[in-house]
């Protein structure tokens, strides 16, 4: 290891240790078990900036933080998929012992021998770390995969795609009452009839030019060259909007992070 | 003139993030509000909530990690607590394996500043005491939340036989007759993830219940669609979803004081885009001349 890591991690130490203490002092006033809550402050505050640090270029700090991260969250994972399904949901059912083991309540009513069968595929599924018989394994994620595979093309296949093409089934002439009676009551209004017209073309000509941007049977020239450029403006547009959202999601995240190191570990911002 | 703007181009993004830092922290310190324009698909999730009578309940959600926390928290403060003031009755759940601790602070802080009176667009609410079973019910984590959005469809017992403190669902007074979505008013999912697909493809889809959607900012743009065809009635994207609830509720928090910082954010990249475009164009041009 080179001499100036040893120092920076020295010095990162260092700078942790006295953050501890003077968080640790600053919270005697607020709650008995400052120590811990100091260091689970100053401890979440280094993590944060191990994790900005690669901003700056990729580095042991951050490597840490985010092996910490993958680490600590499969680990939480398991522990929660075991006591919220297995101590949860199965044990209640199943056995009065191994409740009163887990101290949770028992519940007989709920009693089905069926519920030994996703314990069986379970054990299936685990079979996968023997070299022997791992094959077995692939019996219960063939059951999961047909399984979700079926869930979701029913329900899919309804609230993405019919749900989805019905809605752009809209009228192009909204509450018509004859060319006069449009220009007489012209309004920019969001909820009048201009906007609402005007709104319903969009959705027609923007599906239609998309998918036509998307039909690649036919060269693109003359009359549907022009509507496939106008897919790809609309294309773009849609990116756009999104990107946008992103930036200011990304932004969000930042604010949690400044509130975060200002107010909670240094106190700046009040 | 050209040379200022290919220094731009060329400009080591290293700067670009410590002025971001800069400006945000500056921003953040700043005392002054900027005005927060109401979008109808926030107005929607607002006005169906404040209409409905004390007592109904509302099924909220939690559906994010703590990465999504800065966008989402602000969401989950100002409807809740618009809630509980209205005495409306709440279900949690958190089908996020790091929901839970999300759920759980925030029904802890929200049930804190439930304690005092507060004045809210004009009307005093009086302070009382937020009590679990009573007030609220929180279910807890389960994993493969497809199957548990059906499962709950059929009757909350089948998923959540125990509330995540482990007191059996019939114990507590407000679940009480409480089978399924048939007893709520409506379903409010705040996700960070694929989980809202779920919610709309087997919650929605298949039950019919209102559902109303609050998004992380990454993934607002995707479900706007879903808003145009009426298969959510409500839509909060990102942090300026939050701060347009707040400022609805009358009840300004993280989320507004997040717009000064956003506004002057925006305004530096807006700014270096605008600067890295016309080093591009005006080297393109360069380039072209010197080919000549």
């Amino acid at each position: 290891m080179k001499r100036t890591t040893v120092l920076v991690m020295v010095g990162a130490i260092v700078i942790f240790g006295i953050s501890w203490v003077l968080k640790s002092m600053s919270l005697t006033s607020t709650t008995d078990h400052y120590i811990a809550k100091g260091f689970a402050i100053t401890f979440a505050a280094f993590l944060t900036l191990c994790i900005f640090s690669f901003l700056y270029k990729d580095n042991p700090f951050y490597k840490f933080a985010e092996h910490l991260f993958v680490g600590v969250s499969a680990a939480f994972w398991m522990s929660m998929g075991f006591w919220s399904t297995i101590v949860g949901n199965l044990i209640p059912r199943v056995s009065e012992t191994l409740s009163n083991y887990f101290k949770v309540p028992y519940h007989p009513e709920s009693y089905n021998p069926f519920y030994f069968l996703p314990v069986f595929l379970g054990i299936l599924l685990l079979l996968r770390l023997s070299r022997k018989v791992g094959w077995v394994s692939r019996w219960p994620l063939a059951f999961i995969v047909g399984t979700t595979a079926g869930f979701n093309f029913i329900r899919y296949l309804r609230s993405d795609f019919i749900e989805q093409v019905s809605a752009t089934f809209v009228p192009l002439l909204v509450d018509w009452q004859g060319i006069g009676h449009f220009f007489s009551n012209l309004s920019l209004s969001s909820t009048g009839q201009f906007v609402a017209m005007l709104s319903n073309w969009v959705i027609f000509f923007g599906v239609l030019c998309g998918i036509i941007y998307f039909f690649f049977s036919k060269e693109h020239k003359g009359v549907f060259g022009g509507a496939s450029k106008i897919g790809i403006w609309i294309l773009m547009i849609t990116f756009g909007a999104s990107f946008g959202y992103t930036v200011m999601g990304r932004i969000s995240l930042l604010v949690g992070r400044i509130t975060f190191l200002f107010k909670d570990w240094l106190s700046l911002i009040s | 003139m050209n040379s200022i703007f290919e220094k731009f181009m060329k400009l080591d993004r290293r700067w670009i993030f410590l002025l971001l830092v800069i400006i945000c922290v500056w921003a953040y310190k700043a005392k002054f509000t900027i005005p927060i324009l109401i979008e109808d698909e926030t107005r929607s999730i607002y006005d169906f909530i404040d209409s409905l009578p004390p007592g109904d309940i509302v099924f909220i959600a939690i559906d994010y990690d703590p990465n999504n926390l800065a966008e989402l928290h602000p969401m989950t403060y100002a409807i809740v607590e618009h809630c509980w003031r209205k005495n409306l009755k709440v279900i949690f759940s958190a089908l996020s394996q790091n929901g839970p601790g999300m759920a759980d602070q925030a029904i802890r802080d929200i049930s804190d500043s439930m304690k005092v009176d507060k004045e809210y667009n004009g009307v005093l609410y009086k302070g009382r005491e937020i009590k679990n079973g009573v007030d609220y019910c929180f279910l807890g984590y389960k994993p493969y939340y497809g199957l548990v959005i059906l499962g709950m469809g059929q009757n909350f017992r089948l998923p959540f036989p125990n509330d995540y403190y482990g007191t059996p669902l019939d114990s507590l007074p407000m679940m009480k007759g409480v089978i399924n979505y048939d007893q709520v008013a409506c379903v409010i999912d705040l996700s960070g993830g694929s989980i809202t697909d779920a919610w709309i493809a087997f919650g929605q889809g298949k039950f019919g219940f209102p559902l109303a959607l609050g998004l992380t900012g990454v993934m607002t743009a995707q479900y706007y669609p879903y808003l145009g065809s009426g298969q959510i009635f409500g839509l909060m994207g990102g942090l300026l979803g939050a701060a347009e609830y707040e400022s609805l509720a009358d009840n300004p928090g993280r989320a507004i004081d997040g717009m000064r910082v956003q506004l002057f954010a925006h305004l530096v990249i807006i700014f270096f885009i605008i600067m890295g475009n016309i080093g591009y164009f005006a080297s393109q041009r360069r380039k072209k001349r010197e080919e000549v």
